[in-house]
């Protein structure tokens, strides 16, 4: 499995990656392989502000269902339409065309009370 | 096994056909609401014979316990005697209708007088409610009744309920129906719930545990009187989920051994068919204490003459009417062949064939837990590298064998659940046992025949990823 | 014992391969001061004495294969083709378990996604699945769904003029929860939507018989931003406009008036259909069509991650056993029928009870309540409603529901249901009956 070194991890298996000012947020290789082949995915609408650990999704697979937690607080500034037509981008690139959301934090440090790349490895017993 | 492919009703559609004579109109006709009239309806049309074909048709692609050995864990998968049938075709009880008065539905009412009392006393309770249509909607009952009996001894700030992690995913799903948050209990080594971690699950938050006993991994949970004693010293209340009552009828009643309420699944335990996927029937049983708030209305005798009411502090209803009543004539149809020793007997031959089946499996199939199991017990099935527990399941339907639960209770990896009951022979069971050795023996030299398998059957594995990708849901011709 | 195939040696040579000496050995985990109590019941009966004694019991029943009967109220009289029971009741529908491994269940999945089909067409909907507990159940449990959809609305508009045991068991699936539910009188688009309403119920028709169209009231909920929940008589579906078709979000009903007997009101058939929109919300299994490795068509149990077995707390519902063979019965049925059939048994319930009414009107003291009906109608009586039964019954009519049975004050209304099972003589006998009852 990959780890994203430029990206950082929630424990819930989010992963958070700076782009310009916003923070691309996604699930990481090891959370896709858990869950199986996905077969949906519904998001919220981009405006919404939620705090870090509130619901900003949700993921099925055929045997397994789970929520999507926010890494950091903010607003959705965007979401990926393209997993409405195909959320096996999910499974084939999850760190690029599989990402989910994009946040605008309400504070951009957030970020560093995440998992680095190299912490988030071996969480999931990938050194 | 009819493995021809067979059309979908609209595909056998001929226009202008109709597949049952209906009579002429003997009054004059009536003027439609004219902004409401509709114009047409898409349904098929066809004669009766293509209909008698199709579905019979449809009929011989199914496996069953009328065609099939069907070890399906947790669903008691028993013989379903005729004489139920029979008991629920009489006319006397099709033609009653719910809001007949009590004086034209004597009959009726004293049916589920009857079997209400026939089934406190086989679990220990002091009232019964006929009422759940299924052992989920006995839970949402139960878990409503804990609720109000809370509430009534002024305790209504319990809102978490305790659920072991082996259980059955509608006990969780009750709990939030009725309001209640959930907290999951490991199991220990033993299979049983882990007494320190309910010990320290016990603040008085706590509403109560829902207990399945034995419990998916088909074991008898050893503790049950300490556990429910420890709930009740803390202040909470104990459920029992009595889907594997199975296992314990004339053996153990659990409204006396510290269960508060508690349903049973009459589709299960007491061979009420299960017609591809219900009508069930779940009824849901209480001590003294939460009798008053039982879902109602419930059945009694006043006088000679049976009626129905609703009981003093009841939770209210949880359907139109009084039950699957149609399922509860079959149920006691049951209970009245069985007696006493019947029930007894039920219990004790389906534990010595799931005892029996371990027995001969567990050599080849490993166990997590190892103890004599009651009426199921759990294997595994990655028995060879590469294979997994689906591949043993669909190869057993090449051998013409139902294929046990899989991959339930979630706390068993590569989970098979195997559960025979009673009412198959010793010789089905041997028969069962070969096949299940002889896939091992495949699983290591022809793994492909399991990867492949099933091939016997109307259609291979089906791809589950893309119809739940694009569902279709309905035919769009 | 019949249904226990082991003879002793068996039970021995069993015995030995476990390395037990006794059954009761195997209960060692059962606390001993507990194990086989002595049960309390009467003695066994063989399957002769039993069909006896039940076909006693049965006979003390006064139903419609005794009497004439109006009475609906929910769950109705009507004919079921010889045909339905027959296929039905073929052990190999009878004794399937839920349709979890599809290779070997494709005669029950293909008959559930035909159910699904013919229902969603009925309903003028996208999605129907596979069967709620009942009519009851069905509407409590859009009501939730309709809830869940949006935190901040936590109002539900229920009309006034509902069968009183589905506002019951409404009642009963909320009471957990804090949401207001607010009945309203008369037509649906009369009903006081505002952004807090979660959804707007209307009864196609209501509990009284009382037709509306249900165009405007779609309209309006939606402004509103609410959900239109409509409870329909699916036999009605065949000559009227259907819910879906005047804007209906979800559409549920009883479905055992669709080839099942009475049965004291249970079994029945909860059907639930929506737009597809909400498929994803909905609860209940759903079955679809999907492929396998050659290509071959068959059909699956989907979009299983809205279930409990899957989501736990976090599921649509609880509902696991639904009313599966009612389904199939409901499928034969409609598909025996068809287009044709459904449209004639449709108008003959919609003409005989026109007809019923015409008469009734014109007795003295009695009235028709209702403007538009389709085969139930509501009347004023000249004397208390339970009166008139009770004089009836002796003379083997049961003329309807007197209402003072969910309201005592309403001491003078019956609830009277015509089908196609009533022919003009006995419609005739019931209006001479009625008269002579009063006098
Ligand atoms: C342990 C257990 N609990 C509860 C249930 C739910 O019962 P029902 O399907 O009748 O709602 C089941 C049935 O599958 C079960 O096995």
């Amino acid at each position: 499995m990959s780890v994203d070194a430029k990206a950082r991890y929630a424990q819930s298996h989010e992963y958070a990656r700076q782009e310009a000012d916003l923070i691309v947020v996604g699930i990481s290789d090891h959370a896709q392989d858990e869950l199986g082949d996905i077969v949906f995915v519904e998001l919220k609408e981009a405006g919404k502000r939620l705090e870090k650990g509130q619901v900003f999704g949700t993921i099925e697979s055929v045997k397994a269902a789970s929520d999507l937690y926010m890494p950091v607080s903010g607003s959705i500034a965007a979401v990926n339409e393209a997993l409405q037509a195909d959320p096996s981008l999910v499974n084939r690139e999850p760190y690029s065309g599989g990402w989910m959301i994009k946040i605008r934090p309400d504070n951009a440090k957030d970020l560093e009370t995440l998992l680095d790349a190299k912490a988030y490895a071996s969480l999931v017993g990938e050194e | 096994m009819n493995l021809s492919p067979e059309p979908l009703v609209f595909e056998l559609s001929r226009p202008g056909l109709v597949g049952c004579s209906l009579p002429v109109s003997d009054v004059p006709a009536a003027q439609l609401p004219k902004d409401l009239v509709r114009s047409s309806i898409d349904l098929p049309e066809l004669d009766e014979l293509t209909v008698v074909r199709h579905f019979t048709r449809l009929s011989q692609k199914n496996y069953s316990i009328d065609t099939h050995f069907y070890p399906l864990g947790s669903c008691t998968m028993k013989y379903n005697p005729k004489a139920n049938e029979a008991a629920a075709a009489e006319s006397g009880w099709k033609n009653i209708h719910p809001l007949a008065g009590h004086s034209e539905a004597q009959g009726a009412i004293e049916l589920i007088y009857r079997l209400q009392e026939n089934l406190a006393e086989i679990g220990g309770f002091s009232s019964v409610s006929l009422q759940p249509a299924a052992g989920a909607h006995g839970e949402l009952a139960g878990v409503l009744m804990i609720r109000d009996c809370l509430k009534a001894r002024g305790q209504g700030q319990r809102t978490k309920m305790l659920i072991p992690d082996s259980a059955h995913g509608t006990n969780p799903a009750s709990c939030t129906m009725a309001g209640f948050t959930t907290q999951t209990i490991p199991s220990g080594k033993d299979g049983n719930i882990d007494l320190k971690a309910l010990e320290a699950a016990l603040d008085d938050s706590v509403a109560g545990i829902m207990i399945t006993n034995p419990n998916t991994l088909g074991l008898f949970e050893r503790n049950i009187t300490k556990i429910a004693a420890m709930v009740h010293e803390a202040g909470g209340l104990v459920y029992g989920d009595g889907a594997n009552m199975n296992a314990l009828t004339g053996v153990f009643q659990p409204g006396k051994s510290g269960i508060d309420v508690m349903h049973f699944n009459l589709h299960k335990t007491f061979s009420t068919p299960h017609g591809g996927g219900g009508p069930g029937a779940g009824m849901v049983a209480a001590v003294k204490e939460l009798a008053p708030f039982l879902p109602g209305p419930i059945a009694r005798k006043r006088s000679g003459k049976y009626e129905l009411a609703m009981p003093e502090k009841s939770i209210g209803r949880l359907k139109a009417f009084y039950g699957n009543f149609g399922v509860l004539v079959r149920a006691y149809c049951y209970v009245r062949m069985q007696g006493a020793e019947g029930l007894r007997r039920i219990a004790e031959n389906s534990v010595l064939n799931a005892n029996y089946l371990r027995a001969r499996l567990e050599k080849t199939y490993k166990l997590k837990y190892t103890r004599p199991c009651m009426h199921e017990f759990v294997a595994m099935g990655d028995v060879a590298p590469g294979i997994r527990t689906l591949d043993i399941a669909k190869r057993l339907i090449d051998y013409g064998f139902h294929p046990p639960t899989i991959y339930f209770p979630l706390i068993v990896p590569e989970a098979l659940m195997i559960e025979p009951t009673e009412t198959e022979s010793k010789k089905t069971l041997d028969d069962f046992v070969e096949a299940m050795l002889s896939i091992a023996a495949e699983a290591k030299t022809t793994p492909e025949l399991l990867h492949n398998a099933p091939t016997t059957t109307p259609v291979g594995r089906l791809d589950e990823v893309a119809a739940a990708r694009s569902p279709v849901l309905c035919f769009r011709g | 014992m019949p249904f226990i195939p082991n003879a002793e040696s068996d039970r021995m040579a069993m015995l030995e391969a476990i390395g037990k000496k006794s059954i009761e050995a195997l209960f060692a985990d059962v606390p001993a001061r507990k194990r086989f109590p002595k049960l309390k019941l009467p003695p066994a009966l063989s399957e002769q004495e039993v069909l006896r004694e039940i076909g006693a019991m049965a006979a003390k029943n006064r139903g419609a294969d005794k009497v004439s009967w109006f009475l609906g109220a929910g769950i109705y009289n009507h004919f079921i083709p010889a045909l339905v029971p027959a296929l039905a009741s073929r052990g190999e529908f009878l004794t399937a378990y839920t349709p979890y491994q599809p290779e070997v269940s494709q005669g029950t999945l293909q008959a559930i996604f035909e159910y699904q089909s013919m229902a969603a067409r009925l309903f003028g909907v996208s999605v129907v699945n596979a069967s709620h507990y009942d009519g009851a159940t069905a509407l409590a449990e859009a009501a939730l769904m309709a809830w869940k959809l949006d935190e901040g609305r936590n109002k539900i508009l229920l009309p006034e003029d509902l069968h009183p045991e589905y506002k019951a068991v409404l009642k009963t699936y909320f009471s957990s929860f804090k949401v207001e539910i607010v009945e309203y009188s008369g037509a649906p688009e009369n009903a006081a939507l505002d952004s807090g309403c979660a959804c707007l119920i209307a009864g196609y028709p209501c509990f009284s018989g009382e037709l509306y169209g249900l165009k405007a009231a779609a309209q309006r909920a939606h402004e509103a931003g609410a959900l239109f929940i409509v409870h329909a008589d699916p036999l009605m579906c065949a000559i009227l406009e259907s819910p879906g078709a005047q804007g209906a979000d979800i559409v549920v009903a009883e479905g055992q008036s669709l080839g099942n007997a009475m049965n004291f009101g249970g079994p029945g058939l909860g059907m639930m259909g929506a737009t597809e929109k909400l498929m994803r919300r909905m609860p209940g299994r759903i079955v679809g069509e999907a492929k396998d490795h050659d290509g071959r068509r068959g059909f699956v149990l989907t979009l299983t991650a809205r279930e409990q077995h899957i989501r736990r707390e976090k599921a649509v519902s609880n509902i696991c056993s639904n009313q599966g063979l009612v389904m199939l019965q409901s499928c034969i049925y409609m598909a025996a029928l068809g287009a044709g059939g459904m449209k004639q048994v449709a108008s003959l319930c919609y003409d005989k009870a026109h007809y019923a009414a015409s008469l009734i009107n014109s007795l003295k003291g009695f009235k028709v309540k209702n403007r538009s009906f389709f085969k139930e109608f509501l009347v004023s009586t000249p004397i208390p409603a339970q009166v008139i039964v009770d004089r009836l019954a002796k003379r083997k009519i049961m003329p309807g529901l007197a209402l003072s049975r969910y309201d005592s004050k309403k001491e003078k209304e019956l609830l009277i249901c015509v089908t196609e099972m009533n022919s003009k003589t006995e419609i005739d006998r019931l209006v001479a009956a009625l008269k002579e009852a009063v006098l």
